[in-house]
């Protein structure tokens, strides 16, 4: 099987939240960066595919020059080569251009499957798998938890709400967006980082993208839906008002 | 004109339908709403009772199984009759699997996971959370209509629809779908083993996320909850990896709690979990970041090391 996993480069889920002076967008130079974590469970989930199947993995990304960082450690984790789609934009781009710079970059590889998570930990637009599978012309499946890959056809676990699930078959190509928590993620190994810098990270120019369809107009720190009372003092002291609000004002225990 | 896509599942309304449907009368103007499906006359009659232009109920035999093939066909060929200026749908999890597809084939925008509307010069801004609920950006679309909107679960009040005195007139569409051209086969929905507890009974949760750090300390979570009188729940990371049994996650692919007290202990307040506990009566939250979005829903927080606050706090509730 030859399957695609589209992966991107978000900020650290630990990163304090910088506004830009404009506030449109935000002030990321200081901070550092990591591979979305659904896009590794997508790609561990690739992985596991390759080894029951054989094939080829390739990670491919659209992405400022800064986004090699998680390419070459999807390399590392064991992909065998990676597509880095260049341009600054990408940063903040809506999901339609995300996902047209994606298409143009997998159309013409002829992949039997392609993966990604199903949502980004910075905008969240959950929308690139679907709109990606919609460019390409095949269908698609969302929020998967299992992939079962039988007679040139798919067979897929897709999570419903409220703890309930439904398995959906579809002929391949197919695009699929991974939940996290699908698999364990592996981490790459010494052996693999070695590995990884021998492999092939194909550059490839954007092209100039359409309008942007949305625009940005405000960033802000929202505003609190209540009022929270914060309890001050060292460990035992905030321990112990805490206990007794919850105790007379609150009447909860 | 706005249209609402309402959400059902075998002649079930998904109750966040009305939530849109709330708020596409705040933003003004006619409204109408669609339900798709194989037979959904009575969906549609029960969509009546809000106040509306029309309802439509768009059937045909192969929507009788939810598909994105299929709905989208369907709602394309129906949304380009009507020339809505909007679409409103709820972000569920059924939205997020054909929305985008829609959208994309009628080459329209699309903004998802909203929770309010607002005016920017004129034009009409949709507020919606970034980078994991820290920030806010209010997002104008552009290009021709319709626009599409999908709004979060709870950010409009299903109460808050309009209804007149008489029902709003419906009108049954034969959709236009290709069956053979469905590509997606599903089965019958079905449900995890489940276990015995059923936490929306619980007068008292506490509930770990991800700043419990290693499967070992949950036990000091437990040790708190045993003290406490309360069930032990958590976030989706934590079930993600096998510290607790996924029965007892809270958030849109767990359970919805709403019980007297609800203690987050280190979960930072993404959305999909705060969507499965924000009607609780109480919640206190502890978390060593003070920007952490779990204090937006908080009535009572400390700021610090849940490592050592809770012993702190089970020496107290012992005392």
């Amino acid at each position: 099987m030859k399957i695609a996993v589209c992966v991107k480069q978000v900020v650290t889920r630990e990163w304090q939240v910088r506004i830009s002076d404009d506030r449109t967008w935000v002030r990321d130079a200081d901070a550092s960066f990591e591979l979305n974590e659904p896009d590794a469970y997508a790609l561990e989930e690739s992985l596991r595919l390759r080894e029951q199947h054989g094939g080829e993995v390739v990670v491919v990304s659209a992405g400022p020059a800064r986004a090699t960082q998680v390419l070459r450690e999807a390399l590392a984790r064991g992909a065998d080569r990676a597509i880095h789609v260049q341009g600054d934009h990408f940063a903040a781009a809506d999901a339609a251009t995300t996902a047209e710079a994606l298409a143009a970059a997998v159309r013409d590889e002829q992949f039997d499957l392609v993966l990604t998570g199903l949502q980004s930990d910075d905008q969240g637009f959950a929308q690139v798998g679907v709109v990606l599978a919609e460019k390409l012309g095949v269908p698609h499946s969302t929020i998967i938890m299992e992939v079962q890959v039988q007679d040139g056809a798919l067979r897929v676990k897709r999570e419903l709400e409220g703890g309930w699930f439904q398995w959906i078959g579809m002929p391949l190509p197919a695009v699929l967006t991974i939940q996290s928590g699908i698999n364990q993620l592996r981490y790459a190994t010494l052996k693999g980082i070695m590995a990884a810098k021998k492999k092939e990270i194909r550059a490839v120019p954007a092209t100039p993208p359409a309008e942007a369809r949305q625009r940005i107009v405000a960033i802000y720190v929202p505003e609190k839906s209540k009022q929270t009372q914060l309890i001050e003092g060292t460990p035992a002291e905030a321990a112990a008002t805490l206990v007794r609000v919850l105790r007379d004002d609150a009447r909860v225990l | 004109m706005i249209i609402v896509i309402a959400e059902q599942q075998h002649g079930k309304l998904n109750r966040a339908s009305w939530e849109a449907v709330a708020a596409a009368q705040a933003m003004g103007g006619e409204v109408k709403i669609v339900v798709a499906g194989a037979d959904v006359r009575a969906v549609a009659d029960e969509l009546a009772a809000a106040t509306v232009t029309e309802v439509l109920a768009l059937q045909h035999a192969a929507l009788g199984t939810y598909t994105p093939d299929g709905f989208v066909q369907a709602l394309a060929a129906c949304l380009e009759a009507e020339a809505p200026e909007l679409v409103v749908l709820p972000h569920t999890y059924q939205t997020r699997d054909f929305a985008p597809m829609l959208a994309s084939r009628l080459d329209r925008a699309l903004v998802t996971d909203c929770t309010a509307v607002k005016d920017h010069e004129g034009s009409r801004a949709f507020s919606r959370p970034m980078f994991q609920g820290k920030v806010a950006a209010d997002v104008v679309l552009g290009g021709p209509a319709p626009h599409f909107v999908t709004f979060q679960i709870g950010a409009w009040r299903a109460d808050a629809v309009r209804k007149g005195g008489s029902p709003s007139p419906v009108r049954v569409v034969d959709a236009a779908v290709d069956p053979a051209a469905i590509r997606q086969k599903p089965e019958e929905p079905f449900r995890e083993a489940k276990g015995a507890v059923d936490l929306s009974q619980a007068d008292r949760i506490v509930s770990v996320g991800r700043g419990i750090k290693s499967e070992e300390h949950i036990a000091l979570a437990r040790q708190l909850a045993e003290a406490l009188g309360a069930e032990i729940a958590a976030s989706r990371p934590i079930c993600d990896a096998g510290w607790l049994p996924m029965e007892r996650q809270i958030g849109s692919s767990g359970q919805t709690v709403a019980p007297k007290l609800y203690l987050a202990l280190g979960i930072s307040g993404a959305i999909q979990h705060v969507v499965g506990m924000k009607g609780s009566k109480t919640i206190v939250a502890i978390n060593k970041d003070a920007e952490a979005p779990i204090f937006e829903v908080a009535d009572y927080g400390i700021v610090g090391d849940l490592f050592e606050v809770v012993p702190a706090m089970i020496a107290a509730l012992k005392a």
